[in-house]
Order: C-alpha cells, then sequence, then structure tokens
C-alpha cells in the first residue's frame, strides 16, 4: 500500500515507451500495430490515473510526494546549493489533470485510429501523441517549477511536430504548415522567457524551486479542521491545543496521538516523511523556513515582511513577488494563448484535428491556468498581478470571442473560441476563483475536445463528399484519403469552410448530436456542463466585485458577460451553417456519418459534456446538492489548492446569463436561417452597414497578425540583415579587420623584420625546426606564392616575436 | 602517482603523438590504414581520458595526478601537468570530439578531391596532443606553447582543406589568433618573472599569500593590464564579441571536422584559460572587469542570435550561434559565482556536443548537396527521416530545450548571473531574452532545411546516412540527452574545484564595496 501512489512514475513512462516503440519501429509495426501500442500506452495512463484517483481518495486526500526510481536527482550543485530534483507529485490538482489528460487522450488516440488512416506518417503521428502524453504528465505531475517546465517546453515541441505534421504538403500548405508550427514556438518561447524569468527569481528568492515539501501541509486551514473535528470525537482524550484559536498561532504544533515528548519531535521532523510515526501535525510550523516549498516560505515571507536581496538588487519580498508572478504570466499567456501572445493558437489549427483537439483545447494550452491556479498562494498575495490577469483573461475572452463570431473556417471558430474561452479561465485566476477556473478546465476540456473531434468528423466526411462527388468523374483513387487529405483540391475545395457545408444535420445524425451537446455546454445552457463552470466564474466575479469591492471583479463580470453571449451566437451560427438548412455543395450532399471509432468517442464526450457540470453543483440548487453533493470537486480541489473557495450560487446571475445566450443563439438563428446570403458566400452581418464595419475586423481577425508582422516581425528581420550586413560583414568583418588589424599587423611585421635580415629568417626557419619549411612545403605545392609568404613570414614573426622576447630574460637569468 | 613513472595525464596527453608517430610510417597509399590508425589513437586516448574521469577524485578541489619534471628550474620552468574539477571534463570532451572529428572524416569529398590523407590526419593528432596540453599543463610558458601549437594544426586544416576562400580564413584565423597571444605572451612573461616561477599553482597561492602582488589602483594599474594581456587573447580565441569576426570565415571555410573541432574545443580554450587564469591569478582586476565583460558577453549573446538569423549559409548561421552561445558562457564565469562557473563549463561540453553536432549535420548536408545555401534545402526531413529528427533533437539542445543538455548549461549560467552581487539582474534579463532569438534562428534553420515541401529534384534521392555518419551522431544525440536528464556526473566533478576558486576570487559577497582598497596591500 505504501509503494501504491508510486505509480505516478509508470503514468509517464508508458506513454513515454509507447512514443519510443512507434518512433523505431512504427514503419515496420502497420498501422494496426502502432494504433494498438499508442492506444493501449495511454489507456493504462489512464488506469493508472484513476488508480492514484481512488488512490487519493482513500487517503483523506493528503498529498503524496514521489521521488521516481533512476532519476531521482536532477540539477544539483552542491557548492551553489541548487537542489533541484525530479519528483512528482500527486494530490487533488494533479490528480484531476491526470484523468483530463490520460481520459480524453485515449479517446483521442481511438479516434485518430480512423482519422489518420492511411497517412504516410501514421506511426509518427501515434508516437508524438503519446510524447505529448509523456510530457503533459511531467507537467502536471512535477513538485517543482524547473520539472514542469521540461513538460512545458516539451508539450510545445509536440505541440509544433503536429501542427507541422504536415510540412511537405504541396501548393505551399505545407510551408503555411510549418510556418504555423513555427509561429507557435516562437510565441510560446516568448512566454518561456517569462517562465525562466520567474523561475529564476523564484530560485534566488526561496532557495528552491519546490511547491512543497514532502513533509509540508498544503492546506493548513483544513487540516486543522479536520484535527479539531477528531479531537471532538475522542474529548475524552482532550491533549493538546484549545478549540478556538487554532488558525494562526504558532505555539499549538503537534497533536500527539501517542503521547510523544512533542518538542523533540517537532525539532526532528523538519525534511522528514511527513507520516513520523504517532505524530501528526496540524500546521507547518515546526518546519523551519528554509525548508518550505515555495508557497510555505512566501507566506512566511510576507508575515515577516522580510526583505531580499537578488545580486545587489534589494527589494521588499512582496515586490519580487509581483515580479515573478508577473514574469509568470508572460508565459501563461503563451501557453494559454492570452492577449498578447495568443495569435499562435488559431494558425495552430493546421495540425490534425484530433491532436488539435488534445492539445490545442483540452489539455496543452490549460497548462497556463494549470500552473497558475498551482501557484495561487503567489497569486492570491499579488494583488497587481492578480489585476493584470483579470484583465488579460477578460479581454482575451471578449477579443477572441468577437472574432470568432467573423470566422468561416469551422476549426478556426473553435479556435478563437478555446482562446476566448481559455481567458475565462484566466480572469477568474485574476480574481481568485481558482477553484472555479479548473471547474471550467475540466468542463472545458470535455466540451471543447468534443466540438474538435465533432469538427474533424465533419471535416472528414467532407473530404469523403468531396472524393465521392468527383470520384465517378475522374475515376479518383478511393483508397487516396487521410494522408494527402485535400492535397488535390485545395485550391478549389476547402473542406473546412463553412460555406461548403449545410444540412449536415440528416447526413451525420451522431456528428450532429454530439455537437449539439458540445455547442450547448459550451454556451452554458442548462443543465450542460458549461453552464456550471462559468456560472460559478461569474458568480465569483460577481461577489468579488459587488460584495468584495474589488475593481477587477466589476470589469470581469461585465466583460465576460458579453464575453459568453458572444459564444451563444457563434456557436449557434456555426451550429446552423454546419447542420442545419440544405447542403451547399456536392460535398455536403455526399458527406457520410463517420465510422464507429469516431462516433464512439463523440458520444462518450457527449455524455461527459451533459453531466461532468454535476461533479461541482453548488449548494442549495434545486435539490441538486441532495443527488449530487454541494461542491464536491472544490471541496475535493482545496486540499492542493489553498486559497480555493466553494462560490455561492446566484439565481439571478445564472438566469440573467443562461437568458443571454439564448438570446444570442435566438438572434444567430434568425440571422443565419437566410440561406440566400450564405450561398452567395457572405455574411448576413456584412451587408447589414450598421454591423458590417464590426463583421469585417472580426473577419480580419482585428488586424492583430499584421500589427505584429508590422512592429515586430518586420522590424526584427530587418534589423537583422542590417546587424548582418551593414555592422557585422561590412564594417566589423571588412573594414575592420583590413584597415585595424590587418594593415597594423603588417605594419608591426614590417618593423620587426627589417632590422633582421633575409639570411637570418632563413636561419631562424632553419633553426626552429624543418617542421614548419615542411609543412609550408606541402602549402607550397597547393598554394600560391601569396600564402606562403604570409604563412612563413606569419610563423616567423611569431618565431622572432618569443626569441626577441625571451632571450633577455634568459641572459637575465 | 608517485610510485609510478608516468601520470596517467602524461599519458593521454602524448598518446596523440604517439599515434602521430606511428602514422608517419605509414605509406600515404594505405587509405585505410591511415584512418583506423587516426581513429584508434583517438578512441585510445579518450578511453583513457575516461579511465582518468573514473579515478578522478571529485571531492578534492587541488590539481591531481601532477606530474612535474624540471626543465629550466633556473627560471622556475617546467613540465608541470595535473587535473582539477576545472579541466577534467575539458579533456574529455576534447578527445571526445576528436574521435567524432576523425570518424566524420572518413569519407570526406574534400580530403578525396585534395588528397594528402595522411597529412590530414597527422594535423587532426597533432591538435589533438595541442589542445590536451593546453588544457592539462599548469605551466605558463608551456601552456603558451600548446597554445600557440594548436594554431598550425588547424592553419593548415583550413588552409589546405578549406572551401573556397580557405587561405584568407586560415591566415586571419593565425593573424586574429596571434594578436591576441602575443599580448599574452607579455604578460605572462611579467607574471612569471614577479613570482619568481612559471608554475600557475605556486602563482596562485603566492596570490593568496600575499607574496606576489600586482597593484590594482584603477583600471589600467599593473594588474588591470596583465588582466587584459590575458584576456585579450581569449576573448578573441571565445570568441567575445566584437572579436569575432574571425569565426565566421573560419568556420565557413573550414572542412567539417575543423569546424566541429574549432565549434567544439578550440573556442573553450578562451573560456576555460579565463577560469584557470584570469580568476584565480588577478582576482581584484576580474572582480573590476567583470561587469564590463559581462556587458560585452551580453551584447554578443544578443548580436550574435540576430546576426546568426540573417544568414543564409549554414555554418555561417551556425558560427553566429556559437558567438551568441559562448556569450552565455562568458557571462557565467564573470558571474563569479561557484552556479555560473559550473554552469560555464558544462556549457562548454554542451556547446561542444551541441554546436559539434550542428556543424556535423551541416556537414553532412554538403557532403550530399554541396553546396552550405539554406536556400537549395527544403523538406529534407522527408527524404532523410533519420537525419531529420536527429537534427531535431540538436538544434533543440542548441536552443536550449529543458530535458536536454542546452538547458542545463543555460539555466545554471543564468541562475549564476542572477544571484552574482558583481553584476546585476539586468544582465540576467538581457541574456535571457537570448533564449528567445535562439528559438528564432535555430527554428529558421531547422525548418528551412528540413520541413516545407520537399520541391527540388536533387534532394529527392539524397543518399541515405552512412554508418560512420551515424556513429558520429548517435553518441551526441544520447549525450545530449543523458547530461539533460542526468546533469549530477558531469558537473560533480567540478564543484569541488569551482568552490574553493571562487572562494579565492570572491572572499565574501561584499567585495564589491572593498573594490577600490583591495589592490593596495603591495
Amino acid at each position: 500500500m505504501a509503494y501504491y501512489p508510486q505509480l505516478v512514475s509508470l503514468i509517464i513512462l508508458i506513454p513515454a515507451i509507447g512514443a519510443f516503440i512507434n518512433i523505431f519501429w512504427g514503419a515496420r509495426l502497420g498501422e494496426k500495430w502502432v494504433g494498438t501500442v499508442a492506444t493501449v500506452a495511454s489507456a493504462l495512463a489512464f488506469v493508472i490515473a484513476v488508480l492514484l484517483f481512488v488512490y487519493l481518495e482513500g487517503s483523506g486526500y493528503e498529498a503524496v510526494v514521489i521521488n521516481p526510481p533512476i532519476f531521482d536527482g536532477w540539477i544539483q550543485i552542491p557548492a551553489g546549493e541548487v537542489v533541484i530534483p525530479w519528483q512528482q507529485r500527486v494530490d487533488t490538482l494533479s490528480s484531476t489533470m491526470m484523468l483530463i489528460i490520460t481520459g480524453i487522450g485515449t479517446l483521442i488516440h481511438v479516434y485518430s485510429i480512423s482519422y489518420m488512416h492511411g497517412d504516410a506518417r501514421f506511426h509518427r503521428y501515434f508516437a508524438y501523441l503519446n510524447m505529448f502524453l509523456a510530457f503533459m504528465l511531467v507537467l502536471v505531475t512535477a513538485n517543482n517549477f524547473l520539472m514542469m517546465f521540461v513538460g512545458w517546453e516539451g508539450v510545445g515541441l509536440c505541440s509544433f511536430l503536429l501542427i507541422g505534421f504536415w510540412f511537405d504538403k504541396a501548393h505551399g500548405v505545407g510551408w503555411r504548415n510549418t510556418m504555423a508550427a513555427n509561429k507557435a514556438m516562437l510565441l510560446n518561447r516568448i512566454g518561456d522567457f517569462g517562465v525562466v524569468m520567474s523561475v529564476l527569481i523564484m530560485f534566488w528568492t526561496f532557495g528552491t524551486t519546490d511547491y512543497f515539501r514532502p513533509a509540508e501541509i498544503v492546506n493548513v486551514h483544513l487540516a486543522e479542521e479536520a484535527a479539531h473535528a477528531a479531537e471532538a470525537a475522542h474529548s475524552e482524550e482532550g491533549a493538546v491545543a484549545a478549540e478556538g484559536e487554532a488558525a494562526n498561532k504558532p505555539g499549538d504544533v503537534v497533536l500527539a496521538q501517542e503521547g510523544e515528548g512533542e518538542g523533540a519531535a517537532a525539532e526532528e521532523a523538519h525534511g522528514e516523511e511527513h507520516s513520523t510515526p504517532g505524530v501528526v501535525y496540524v500546521n507547518n510550523d515546526h518546519i523551519e523556513t528554509d525548508q518550505l516549498g515555495v508557497f510555505g516560505q512566501a507566506e512566511r515571507f510576507l508575515d515577516e515582511g522580510r526583505v531580499i536581496d537578488i545580486g545587489p538588487v534589494q527589494l521588499p519580498f512582496s515586490t519580487w513577488l509581483t515580479i515573478m508572478t508577473l514574469f509568470l504570466v508572460l508565459g501563461v499567456t503563451g501557453k494559454s494563448a492570452q492577449i498578447p501572445l495568443f495569435t499562435w493558437l488559431p494558425d495552430a489549427m493546421a495540425g490534425p484535428t484530433p491532436a488539435s483537439a488534445l492539445i490545442h483545447a483540452a489539455t496543452m494550452v490549460t497548462a497556463g491556468v494549470y500552473i497558475m491556479v498551482r501557484s495561487n498562494v503567489l497569486f492570491y498575495y499579488a494583488p497587481v498581478t492578480s489585476f493584470v490577469v483579470a484583465m488579460i483573461g477578460a479581454l482575451t475572452a471578449l477579443v477572441a470571442g468577437f472574432i470568432a463570431m467573423g470566422q468561416w473556417d469551422i476549426k478556426r471558430v473553435l479556435a478563437y473560441s478555446t482562446v476566448s474561452q481559455l481567458g475565462f479561465m484566466v480572469a477568474a485566476v485574476g480574481i481568485g476563483a481558482y477553484a472555479a477556473a479548473i471547474f471550467h478546465l475540466v468542463t472545458h476540456a470535455f466540451f471543447k475536445a468534443l466540438l474538435f473531434l465533432g469538427s474533424g468528423s465533419v471535416i472528414h466526411a467532407m473530404e469523403h463528399g468531396h472524393h465521392h462527388a468527383h470520384s465517378h468523374g475522374h475515376g479518383h483513387d478511393d483508397e487516396h484519403h487521410g494522408d494527402d487529405h485535400h492535397d488535390a483540391h485545395e485550391e478549389e475545395f476547402d473542406p473546412q469552410d463553412m460555406r461548403n457545408m449545410g444540412g449536415l444535420r440528416r447526413k451525420m445524425p451522431l456528428t450532429f448530436i454530439t455537437y449539439l451537446f458540445g455547442t450547448l455546454a459550451l454556451a452554458g445552457i442548462f443543465p450542460f456542463a458549461g453552464f456550471w463552470s462559468k456560472d460559478e466564474i461569474l458568480a465569483d466575479s460577481w461577489v468579488a466585485g459587488f460584495d468584495n469591492n474589488n475593481l477587477a471583479g466589476y470589469i470581469v463580470f461585465i466583460i465576460l458577460l458579453m464575453a459568453a453571449a458572444f459564444t451563444a451566437f457563434y456557436m449557434w451560427r456555426q451550429i446552423v451553417l454546419v447542420f442545419f438548412g440544405k447542403p451547399r455543395t456536392e460535398a455536403a450532399e455526399h458527406a457520410p456519418e463517420s465510422s464507429r471509432l469516431i462516433t464512439i468517442p463523440l458520444v462518450i464526450l457527449g455524455f461527459f459534456s451533459l453531466g461532468i457540470g454535476f461533479m461541482n453543483t453548488p449548494s442549495y440548487v434545486l435539490g441538486l446538492d441532495n443527488i449530487f453533493g454541494a461542491h464536491l470537486f472544490t471541496d475535493r480541489l482545496e486540499y492542493s489548492v489553498s486559497k480555493a473557495h466553494a462560490s455561492e450560487f446566484n439565481l439571478l446571475i445564472a438566469l440573467g446569463a443562461t437568458a443571454l445566450a439564448v438570446a444570442a443563439m435566438f438572434l444567430a438563428n434568425n440571422i443565419y436561417r437566410r440561406s440566400a446570403i450564405i450561398e452567395a458566400r457572405r455574411d448576413p452581418l456584412e451587408m447589414l452597414p450598421t454591423t458590417a464595419p464590426f463583421w469585417s475586423l472580426a473577419n480580419a481577425r482585428m488586424y492583430w497578425d499584421a500589427f505584429y508582422s508590422r512592429v515586430f516581425a518586420r522590424p526584427f528581420t530587418r534589423i537583422a540583415y542590417f546587424l548582418s550586413d551593414v555592422v557585422d560583414w561590412r564594417f566589423l568583418h571588412d573594414y575592420f579587420h583590413d584597415v585595424v588589424i590587418w594593415k597594423g599587423f603588417n605594419a608591426a611585421a614590417q618593423g620587426l623584420s627589417k632590422p633582421v635580415d633575409l639570411g637570418v629568417i632563413d636561419g631562424a626557419v632553419n633553426g626552429v625546426g624543418r617542421v614548419f619549411g615542411w609543412l609550408s612545403s606541402q602549402l607550397r605545392q597547393i598554394q600560391t606564392g601569396y600564402v606562403r609568404t604570409y604563412a612563413l613570414s606569419l610563423l616567423v614573426g611569431v618565431v622572432l616575436v618569443i626569441l626577441v622576447i625571451l632571450l633577455p630574460l634568459l641572459q637575465r637569468g | 602517482m608517485e610510485n609510478t613513472g608516468l601520470s596517467l595525464v602524461t599519458v593521454v596527453l602524448f598518446l596523440p603523438l604517439v599515434g602521430f608517430s606511428i602514422l608517419l610510417f605509414i605509406p600515404d597509399a594505405q587509405s585505410r590504414n591511415i584512418k583506423y590508425t587516426a581513429l584508434g589513437t583517438s578512441l585510445v586516448t579518450f578511453a583513457l581520458s575516461l579511465v582518468m574521469w573514473a579515478n578522478f577524485d571529485a571531492a578534492n578541489p587541488a590539481l591531481q595526478m601532477v606530474q612535474r619534471w624540471e626543465w629550466l628550474p633556473q627560471y622556475g620552468i617546467g613540465y608541470y601537468v595535473g587535473i582539477d574539477g576545472l579541466n577534467m571534463i575539458m579533456v574529455v570532451l576534447t578527445t571526445f570530439i576528436m574521435s567524432i572529428g576523425i570518424l566524420s572524416s572518413f569519407n570526406a569529398h574534400v580530403i578525396q578531391e585534395r588528397g594528402r590523407e595522411k597529412l590530414y590526419y597527422l594535423f587532426m593528432l597533432l591538435l589533438q596532443w595541442a589542445m590536451i596540453g593546453v588544457f592539462v599543463v599548469q605551466d605558463l610558458i608551456i601552456f603558451y606553447i600548446f597554445w600557440e601549437v594548436t594554431l598550425v594544426p588547424m592553419y593548415f586544416l583550413v588552409g589546405i582543406w578549406g572551401g573556397e576562400k580557405r587561405v584568407y580564413a586560415a591566415v586571419k584565423f593565425f593573424l586574429y589568433t596571434m594578436a591576441g597571444s602575443i599580448l599574452m605572451l607579455l604578460a605572462l612573461l611579467y607574471v612569471g618573472t614577479q613570482a619568481g616561477t612559471f608554475a600557475v599553482p605556486e602563482i596562485i597561492a603566492g596570490i593568496q599569500a600575499g607574496t606576489i602582488s600586482f597593484p590594482l589602483d584603477g583600471l589600467f594599474s599593473t594588474q588591470s593590464i596583465l588582466f587584459l594581456g590575458f584576456f585579450i587573447a581569449f576573448a578573441i580565441k571565445v570568441p567575445i564579441w566584437p572579436l569575432h569576426s574571425w569565426l565566421p570565415d573560419a568556420h565557413v571555410q573550414a572542412p567539417t571536422a575543423g569546424s566541429v573541432i574549432l565549434a567544439g574545443v578550440l573556442l573553450k580554450m578562451g573560456s576555460y584559460g579565463m577560469i584557470r587564469f584570469l580568476l584565480p591569478m588577478f582576482p581584484e582586476a576580474s572582480v573590476a572587469w567583470a561587469p564590463i565583460i559581462a556587458l560585452l558577453a551580453v551584447i554578443g549573446i544578443i548580436y550574435g542570435a540576430w546576426v546568426s538569423f540573417a544568414q543564409t549559409d549554414m555554418k555561417k548561421l551556425v558560427a553566429y550561434s556559437s558567438v551568441s552561445h559562448m556569450g552565455f558562457i562568458v557571462l557565467g564565469i564573470f558571474a563569479m559565482t561557484s552556479i555560473g562557473i559550473q554552469g560555464s563549463i558544462i556549457q562548454m561540453v554542451n556547446h561542444g556536443i551541441s554546436t559539434g553536432g550542428l556543424f556535423l549535420i551541416v556537414g553532412m548536408l554538403y557532403e550530399r548537396r554541396h553546396t552550405k545555401d539554406l536556400a537549395a534545402f527544403g523538406g529534407i526531413w522527408k527524404a532523410m527521416p533519420l537525419l531529420g529528427a536527429i537534427s531535431l533533437v540538436v538544434v533543440l539542445s542548441s536552443m536550449g530545450m529543458p530535458g536536454l543538455n542546452g538547458f542545463i548549461g543555460e539555466f545554471t549560467i543564468l541562475l549564476g548571473s542572477m544571484g552574482s552581487t558583481v553584476l546585476g539582474i539586468g544582465f540576467t534579463v538581457v541574456a535571457a531574452l537570448g533564449i528567445i532569438l535562439a528559438a528564432i534562428y535555430m527554428l529558421n534553420f531547422f525548418q528551412r532545411i528540413f520541413m516545407g515541401e520537399l520541391d527540388k529534384e536533387e534532394n529527392k534521392n539524397l543518399p541515405k546516412l552512412e554508418w560512420n555518419e551515424i556513429a558520429v551522431l548517435v553518441p551526441i544525440v544520447v549525450l545530449a540527452i543523458w547530461i539533460g536528464l542526468q546533469p549530477a556526473p558531469f558537473m560533480n566533478p567540478s564543484d569541488a574545484t569551482v568552490e574553493s576558486l571562487v572562494a579565492q576570487v570572491v572572499p565574501d559577497t561584499t567585495t564589491v564595496a572593498q573594490l577600490p582598497e583591495a589592490g593596495q596591500g603591495e
């Protein structure tokens, strides 16, 4: 039993092995085995995630820290007191993430077997997918920021590989994919700069990057409550600790169950495993400050009002805290696609759709939210950063939601929707609603994965339909799909353009129903998952703003309400364009329902999109809490996110937001049912003079990309060429070299050699050794006399200089 | 090592010369024998350097496996070799890179074209000897001799088997290094005569004890001038911006193995020299100059990366990336913290591995296409999947991807520079921006060669990798991952030595404030 949580090492190892097998032997294994290996690896990881979940349930949600075998130490510099281990953490937060990653991951593996069928690099796709799982699990199970960063960059790499998966497509599409992959990597790198800076400052502030040390109690409040409950139950023993004042007094350290010497135990225990026999600690007061992890130390430093030197810079801890969290936020804006670095995510849709679903919707992009919630203690005490985070999140939610309304590409709409929803989560973190952020992360993972997979199903069907429609005329090879999906018809036909769709409701009923579920969940319609999580964020921002008078709360509440309306609008627009009306092309006319490997994951995800919200029903809602329990998810999360709190249900907000969403959907329905305009490949909003400028702005993606290209990319390139050609080459390389060094040396050499006649030079050459003569003769045979002169004069010059300097020295001694 | 006559260090040092002598007697025509003798020599040297590592006591900060023979005792000049935490790993790096370099030359087109195969391998072994000598020797004069000797084989390797402008590049390489070396020679003669010995450990002990001192009462007093004499020689070698303009020429014109060795080992002689000589011999001047040098280093990081992005010649791109990477190393050294210096040492190894790997990859592409122009490629990943995958790992390693070796070095250097009391946090921030730029130029390199459509006819049927090409790339990839995941075995050997070195240079953290008074105790 004690080694049970050690399984967490395997959860990384198994997908890694899967990736390894497929990379090296995949080409020989064949599609069937490749798919099986990868899916089984993913499924096993899921089983482990479930086992760890069960373990946590059984152990009272107590976090476990694991040193994986073999990889125990990482960066260790004893002289500099640097100890950064490979260390994993199983707690309620990482367990939640593990379940999402492996669960949705496994469904996407299954789906991909069908979706990627026939691709020339089938095995590599699955290797990347497995590799992604491994890195993502490193990210969420790490117990320190630097190890987290390994996962953080690793998933970035897999994302790069999968976005650029079809790098070799014809007609410039391959290059476009490559550039999309690059853009993702680069913008993420800008974010990584922030993460690195944050971790560096963290190290010099705390001397560690560990989240928590193994012995630490994460949520002291809960531990104390539990202890008091236990104490009340055994009140006859009544050993220690008066009831009322447990909270923050350093005195009441230990609850000694077996009556051990408390003081001695407290002395010895720091740094040790939590389960020192017989002693149960209810807080961390017995641990020295430098033995605590980052978060524990932060709280102490704030209490002490400590001033910290980093190099020659001396600032109060709270300032360092603000700086380090702001840098971390830069990383978050990269990975979680927030303003200002969000522009990579819509382009990232160049990758295979299931990969987009897993990486660019459900899991990787939420890493930023995860790490902020993981660092909730830091953000909680950094009000400036929190305000910035709230603004970034809210603004991103609004901007991306707005842009999504003007897009035609089915995946692009979803991509902007993802950016927008990530904005909701980030904003939630900004107003301190950590539990709500993770709750929304979880529900969003399900319904956005569902929507992406659904769109994949649609795209796949459109391609089939297109092939079907054309195969009669051209005798097109029907085997030819998968890899070169739309190679041949790229120019004239875009299977992702919603204008080409329509009426798919009848062609693909299962896809339609599940897509509808996803849409309703995303729009936040009761009782779908999104309703609960979005409502929680709105309710929390209401509380933050109107009850606690936090400026960010007001702003977030109002902006997110608008963004929620946008969400409902663009999703219903999509539903209408894709599924309702009549098929607008032959491809849509002939689109078949997808295979079972595709529809079964859709159904499963659809089920969760409907039901997963009930795991965190607020209390006192229609008696639902009697069935599902009240905010179970939040209660569980509090064991690892100490600043999380359950939000109060606000019927008015829930009704208002739902009404707004429904209204937006009705509006979209009315607008986009006018099929004539859409058949003309125009948007009805484009036709109305009042909405036209807005629509164009949204359609042009608010010129973010153009702006970046003009303000950053082009000047960067121009400066690069200026530095390279003018500064480095013409000035430093040619002018400086020719005029200063070359001529100077020649003059010096002349000056040195003039007093010595040629005979002496020859003598010196012979005298120093035939080696040089022989070497130069080797050269002489190939090179011109010009070289010989230089080579010789140089060598001789050296020898002479040495002699000139050495001789008097030798004489003197 | 008292009972035996020869120290292992001496054996490792002179093995290449033994191979050199054997090679002299092999007839020119026996190509196979020549190649395998050279390879055998380098591999045995590598193996023995590993034995040396195994026998190395990491807990001991002092010189180990010392060997001293008197030569000119009246001047305090003698053969004096030994290894400690600073040079042990550099010797292993040298022997490793040399084995790679020699093996990678086996089917080099340029050697077949220009002939003189034997001479080529003779130069390689001579170079190896001289480079190991630079690292292990503890006597200033002998050090200087080895330092100069490395120039000769490299000069001819570039001059004979180089590219079109090989002569220009070779002469320039020679000139630049010479210019610096002469200054160093003058400085070291002064130091040696003042100290009465050229044995570095004794000079340092004298400085520590106060029996030898070079006054420092301004930026241009005796110690500063001596410091600069050494520094400029090392700075040219590293090269530190703006003294780097020989590097692109030398790299572009050198044959593949030459570039690999140049980047892998020769540049490190400069940074190694800084740690070995500058810091302990001129501690006050080092501290005083540290911010200026760190500034140059940081400029080099950004400048090298930025210029690298604009290159269309693969080798030039990698050469400028070296300027950027070496900037990190110099920054770590002049952070004057044990973290920074250890980061620099491991980064020297990492840079040897990743940049060596990049040059190998470029060389392999060059062998196949006879061009170094980025525009000639595209989609090569599809034509050569294995090379594509390996290149990706090497590129990522060079970019500083966590989990690979480059990250360990860069992160440790940044960590050390941030905690430095002589530098400020600003250096770290700007240097860290280099990791963004690194991604820009490295991805540009990777995508233009390996990604995109495989649209050029000539690229469609590129020959697969030869056995020796795989054999040189695999160890590089393995080491990149190994050091990335478990750097401790590679970093621990330098721990004790660096700690004692830093204690000598920066006795306590308030050095900066005391600087003006520091040199006055003559």
